[in-house]
């Protein structure tokens, strides 16, 4: 492979179309389809007893109403389970409409189609609800309490109740030298990407076919979903995924209600129909996460090396488990981060409440885990009187012992085995980076000009690149393009680039002779979803397993027209040419034309590659029977387990002595996620991350008062930073390749957000000199912290 | 969040929009900036039947400083007055407190007194007029009153205004000789409503005594809350003023409440600590 | 219905709409002009910002009957006079200043009209020039710096 293109921070490919106004997002599609909107439920736990449409039945422009009772075939049943678990005992999952009970404010009772979105609005306020309300659950204790119950039939509320244990944590823990005991909790925050879901459906009654756009993260799933629901052959269904505005988790789960209404509504009206969420109902019915209390026990001795770890907590999964139960099982495996915990024993319930769904966000379960950690290992350096760094350099797994084993079950079902990592190395250059042994000195300072200044770490291992697979299709053009199509989707991530920067290394081509498609079913079928930082490591080995094959097929057909040893070939800039002779050439394009022998001259090119254009034997047939026409292949990337990358954060921040207002001086971040495609990328995805961890640590929360109304349902109340609240992130690289796949990539895309709680917590500690033990924290809740002496 | 169906109106002289606003009645709302206003139609949290558009009248958009008086027109966007030369001399607490409103998009289009007549108790010029003891004058088809900022904010998100009325102007007097101002405020993100602010306006003697002080505070009381600082600071120098007193006299007369944001005794907190700096602020601007 | 002629990036162009026909729908649904986007619809993200006779305003909060006669920028006009990138444009295609690209728009509007009044912004001035918009995907940092590139840009310095 050629390295030219791969590892350089080349400007992206897709920026062009979009800083002119020329992407196309979802809402930019059909101009001319019908409106939906929807009546969504405003209580949080209740009986429908009546739908009234009468007065909305006037209304100008109305088209249609729909109910539950109008819902036909399995488009009436629940929505899918999307991963089952066997600890999942009691999964349940809503149904497109409400069929009879609504479990949350904003579940989706009945559909409008109007003219326009002014319109379905008008009339979904004219139709009465009459709903009986039921008693409301709101909160991981009053779940656990069980007073009322959030489904009928699970009168604990616990959906989900899972034990992991390697050796006894329990005896460890009694033996050990030292022993703390710490409650954690991190609140509830949502993905909240700029764009909105939406989906946008075409019925062809005479193609009888089916067209469906949607803002998703997984087009190729949506496909399945959809054809299933509505019982249309599979084949007779393309989804296809237009510009994304971020993703961040929340459009991997599917088929959204939306998702089988729109196209269901489509194929009864003969019409198009669109649904584009607006704000409001992204924060009341979409999803959100974050949400877990935690009990910790801990065993260690003088060094501060852990003995035994116990961590029992419950997550709050919302009214409904279509995802499942990735994120609690991500906390518990993802929380041993870079460490030896000695004895481990991990327990979760997974509970229901009152309130939207809970399903991953960027992330995913893993910052709750690292902030559970990275507590525990602030909490024994300060017993201990130790640098905190210390005791987490000797709970290190050390580089010479990977690949490691922790001995668990992680959330692919495969063997939580790191494979690669230098923890040790990774300390040392953040330490560096952020000027650790130097800060005593800075707060001094600091002190004798009356300010409060503290400094935080956090540690994390990111499980990435998980399977079951990827694949990708790549073909040399005979005009020398290269198409490359993988089906995997895109929000922001730059895939467009990456991919073309990996084929084009492999290739021998120049990055701009290279165009990527993904999230188009009708491009590439086989697909799993864009999440859990898994696009680089398995599409881009995808595309690069694929490229390697059209490369390979390349110098074949081009050592028979240069009657020279394929071996002997090399392809630069497009190129084939032989070693050390660059006379001996022949173009990648004409390359493409011989490999696929015409009977019709149609432009010039193909003129070339008629059958009695071409020379070769008559004693074999144009297309050898092992050959196919055309330069391009298809092959697919399926990685035995996980990916482990990892990363170190360091924060300094400064508190306000008397408003308690928190100011984040310098973010310093080191990160290895292997080898690097695009350098500019991967800092753009950890900047971006940070921003999500900052908010999530200091300004975000979704706060829901007892009857399950969301109080800051709006972006005034729900604080997003601007600009002013995300500090500058100085970035550090450690490049170890994983062993386990062809590229030596790890993923990136999570990784700023991991241990953006967890960091800050370390930090405002350290300034305040008093326990923190609840995220987010906001200068309200650190000034009623100092009055109690703790949070 | 798409806002519900409306009439629209748009006058080219105040008197024919003051003939709409009495045809209208209760029913009839004036769209200036609509800064405020289309948030809450986009959410469906009203739905007036007629929208009296005042964008076309120019004469309702001045900025004027005459006799001690800073004039703002109805039709006067916030990125007006903050910009404004001469009010900025006469009145720079006006240009202090108009920055911390939203964001410059926001005041580029919104209006001083549109700020005024939604009356939020924690938005900025409220509190503004309140300090300076400003006051609003309403036309109607039957004439025009003047109302005092005392009597114009009646509630959270009230004010005096009667239905068939238009606040054409705002008038913010300009302190004494020997005055300054301050503005100072908490909020969540920069831009965000605070979650405690407090202008300051003291006036000095000649020796440099605190003759006068008096403060306003937003987001800690139904209305725009004005506290006299006097008690704790008149007559002392003004350079070693107990200012820190003077934030404890005030915390004790705010009336502040727990919301998702910060707990009421917080925002007590922030009364006391920002009146002190403000007031040193003030002072040094005087 | 009212009949709202705007003048888009130096084109006429006129529709008949409702009076609560938002500016932000008027430009995207009834002038086809996609590239504005709508992020709340309650005017705190910044993505709709649009030039309102030259200065940036939240296009979903107003209506386009109340701008009928106005002249209007959007992303598409910020573009180089022989149609290629603008300054700005370039700025944040070579700053890596998007990822999503949906807030973009918002940004490159609210940009162009800062530097046209603040040709040579300090880095925090910079910052601030933003203070108003809101990215889910870059964290700023990149945005800032291309607000820096794009005013380096416009003086000159190739």
């Amino acid at each position: 492979m050629t390295t030219r293109m791969f590892g350089e921070p080349i400007q992206r490919r897709e920026d062009p179309r979009l800083v002119s106004g020329d992407g196309r997002y979802l809402d930019d599609l059909g101009q001319d389809a019908l409106a939906a909107a929807f009546v969504r439920s405003p209580y949080a736990h209740a009986r429908v007893t009546d739908v009234d449409v009468t007065d909305a039945l006037d209304v100008d422009g109305l088209v249609a109403v729909y109910t539950y009772e109008d819902l036909d075939g399995r488009v009436a049943e629940p929505l899918p389970l999307l991963i089952p678990h066997p600890s999942l005992h009691a999964p349940r999952t809503g149904y497109p409409l409400a069929n009879g009970i609504v479990r949350h404010v904003g579940e989706p009772v009945a559909m409008v189609v109007a003219v326009d979105r002014y319109v379905a609005e008008d009339v979904a306020s004219l139709i009465r609800v009459t709903y009986e309300q039921l008693p409301v659950v709101v909160g991981i204790a009053a779940a656990l309490r069980a007073d009322a119950a959030v489904h009928e039939d699970v009168a604990d509320n616990v959906a989900a109740h899972l034990v992991q244990e390697v050796g006894d944590a329990r005896a460890a823990i009694d033996a050990a030298p030292h022993r703390l005991h710490l409650d954690l909790d991190i609140e509830r925050s949502a993905s909240t990407p700029l764009e909105g879901k939406g989906v946008y459906a075409r019925w062809d009654p005479a193609d009888r076919s089916l067209r469906v756009y949607s803002s998703t993260q997984t087009s190729t799933s949506v496909r399945f979903a959809v054809a299933a629901k509505l019982g249309i052959p599979v084949d007779r269904v393309e989804v296809v995924t237009p510009d994304v505005g971020g993703g961040f988790g929340v459009k991997i789960v599917h088929p959204w209600p939306e998702e089988v209404l729109v196209p269901w509504a489509a194929i009864r009206l003969g019409r198009p129909v669109k649904w584009t969420e607006d704000r409001r109902e992204h924060f009341i019915s979409s999803a959100h996460e974050r949400a877990q209390t935690h009990a910790v026990d801990v065993g260690f001795d003088d060094d501060g090396r852990l003995h035994g770890l116990s961590v029992t907590f419950a997550h709050d999964n919302g009214a409904y488990t279509p995802y499942g139960i990735i994120a609690p099982i991500i906390t518990s495996t993802q929380l041993l981060g870079p460490y030896k915990p000695g004895a481990y024993r991990v327990e979760f319930r997974s509970v229901y409440t009152n309130t939207v769904q809970v399903t991953p966000y960027r992330g995913a379960g893993r910052p709750q885990g690292v902030f559970v950690m990275e507590r525990t290992m602030d909490a024994i350096a300060r017993y201990l009187d130790l640098d905190r760094t210390v005791v987490r350099e000797r709970n290190f797994i050390q580089p010479d012992e990977m690949p490691y084993d922790q001995g668990m079950i992680f959330q692919d079902g495969r063997p939580l085995i790191y494979d690669s990592g230098d923890y040790p190395a990774a300390l040392d250059k953040l330490k560096k980076l952020i000027g650790w042994d130097d800060f005593a000195a800075y707060r001094d300072q600091a002190r004798a000009e009356g300010r409060r200044v503290g400094i935080g770490i956090g540690c994390y291992v990111e499980g990435t690149g998980v399977g079951p697979y990827e694949g990708a299709h790549v073909r040399v053009e005979t005009d020398g393009t290269v198409v490359v199509a993988t089906g995997l989707t895109t929000q922001g991530q730059g895939h467009e680039t990456v991919f073309a920067q990996v084929a084009a290394a492999v290739l021998g081509v120049p990055v701009e002779a290279v165009t990527v498609v993904t999230g188009d079913t009708r491009r590439f079928r086989y697909a799993v979803g864009t999440f859990a930082s898994r696009a680089a490591v398995l599409s881009g080995n995808a595309v690069a397993l694929a490229a390697r094959k059209v490369r390979a097929k390349a110098l074949r057909i081009a050592g028979e027209a240069l009657e020279v040893d394929p071996r002997d070939l090399e392809v630069t800039d497009g190129v084939v040419h032989v070693r050390g002779t660059p006379q001996a050439q022949i173009a990648l394009k004409t390359v493409a034309v011989l490999a696929n022998p015409l009977r019709y001259a149609f432009d010039a090119e193909a003129a070339r590659a008629t059958q009695f254009a071409v020379g070769g034997s008559l004693d074999k047939p144009p297309v050898a029977d092992d050959d196919e026409p055309g330069l391009e292949a298809t092959d697919y990337y399926s990685p035995l387990r996980s990916t482990f990358a990892d990363g170190m954060h360091a924060a300094i921040v400064e508190t306000d002595p008397e408003t308690a207002e928190i100011t984040v001086l310098r973010y310093a971040v080191v990160h290895d996620c292997g080898r690097l495609i695009n350098p500019r990328i991967v800092d753009g995805q950890i900047h971006g991350g940070v921003a999500q961890g900052v908010g999530g640590a200091l300004y975000e929360r979704l706060v829901y008062d007892d009857a399950g109304q969301l109080l800051n349902a709006s972006f005034m109340d729900f604080l997003m930073p601007y600009a002013s609240e995300v500090p500058v992130v100085e970035i550090d690289h450690l490049e170890t390749p994983s062993p386990l796949n062809p590229l030596g990539v790890k993923g990136a895309g999570e990784a700023g957000v991991i241990p953006g709680a967890a960091v800050l917590a370390s930090a405002i500690e350290d300034a305040e000199g008093i326990p923190i033990t609840r995220m987010p924290i906001s200068p309200s809740e650190l000034w009623e912290a100092r009055r109690e002496g703790r949070r | 969040m798409k806002p519900p169906a409306f009439t629209y109106h748009r006058p080219a002289s105040v008197a024919d929009a003051l003939a709409v606003l009495a045809e209208t009645g209760p029913d009839g709302k004036v769209l200036a900036g609509g800064q405020s206003l289309v948030p809450v139609l986009n959410m469906r949290l009203a739905a007036p039947g007629h929208l009296v558009d005042i964008n076309r009248l120019g004469e309702l958009a001045h900025v004027t400083v005459d006799a001690g008086v800073v004039r703002v027109g109805a039709l006067a966007r916030h990125a007006a007055v903050e910009r404004d030369a001469a009010a900025f001399a006469a009145l720079p607490l006006l240009r202090q407190a108009t920055g911390h409103v939203a964001h410059p998009a926001i005041r580029n289009r919104g209006t001083t007194v549109g700020s005024l007549v939604h009356a939020d108790p924690a938005a900025e010029l409220p509190a503004v007029l309140s300090l300076l003891s400003g006051s609003v004058t309403l036309a109607s088809a039957s004439g025009r009153r003047t109302v005092p900022a005392g009597e114009f904010f009646v509630g959270p998100l009230e004010s005096a205004l009667r239905p068939g009325e238009l606040a054409v102007e705002a008038l913010f007097p300009v302190p004494p000789k020997g005055s300054g101002t301050a503005w100072l405020e908490v909020s969540r993100r920069r831009g965000d409503f605070a979650v405690c602010g407090v202008g300051v306006l003291v006036t000095l003697s000649a020796d440099r005594r605190v003759a006068a002080a008096r403060a306003a505070y937003v987001s800690v009381g139904p209305t725009p809350l004005t506290v006299d600082l006097a008690e704790a600071v008149a007559g002392l120098p003004a350079d070693t003023a107990d200012w820190a007193a003077a934030g404890a006299l005030a915390a004790a007369r705010v009336r502040p409440e727990d919301d998702i944001h910060a707990t009421a005794a917080y925002r007590r907190h922030l009364v006391a600590v920002l009146t002190a700096r403000a007031g040193k602020a003030a002072v040094a601007n005087a | 219905m009212h009949e709202v002629s705007v003048t888009v990036n130096g084109v006429l162009r006129s529709a008949t709409v409702p009076a609560r026909r938002l500016l932000s729908d008027f430009l995207r649904h009834d002038l086809g002009c996609t590239g504005t986007h709508v992020g709340c619809e309650h005017g705190v993200c910044g993505a709709c910002t649009v030039l309102l006779d030259g200065e940036p305003v939240r296009s979903c909060l107003l209506f386009a009957v109340s701008v009928d006669g106005a002249q209007l920028t959007t992303v598409e006009g910020c573009r180089a006079p022989d149609g290629g990138l603008g300054p700005v444009q370039r700025a944040f295609h070579e700053c890596h200043g998007l990822q999503c690209g949906y807030c973009t728009p918002g940004f490159i509007t609210t940009v162009t009209a800062y530097l046209r009044d603040h040709p040579d912004p300090t880095e925090e001035q910079a910052r601030e020039a933003i203070g108003g918009n809101l990215c889910r995907c870059t964290g700023y940092q990149n945005i800032v710096a291309s607000v820096l590139r794009a005013a380096a840009i416009q003086r000159g310095e190739a």
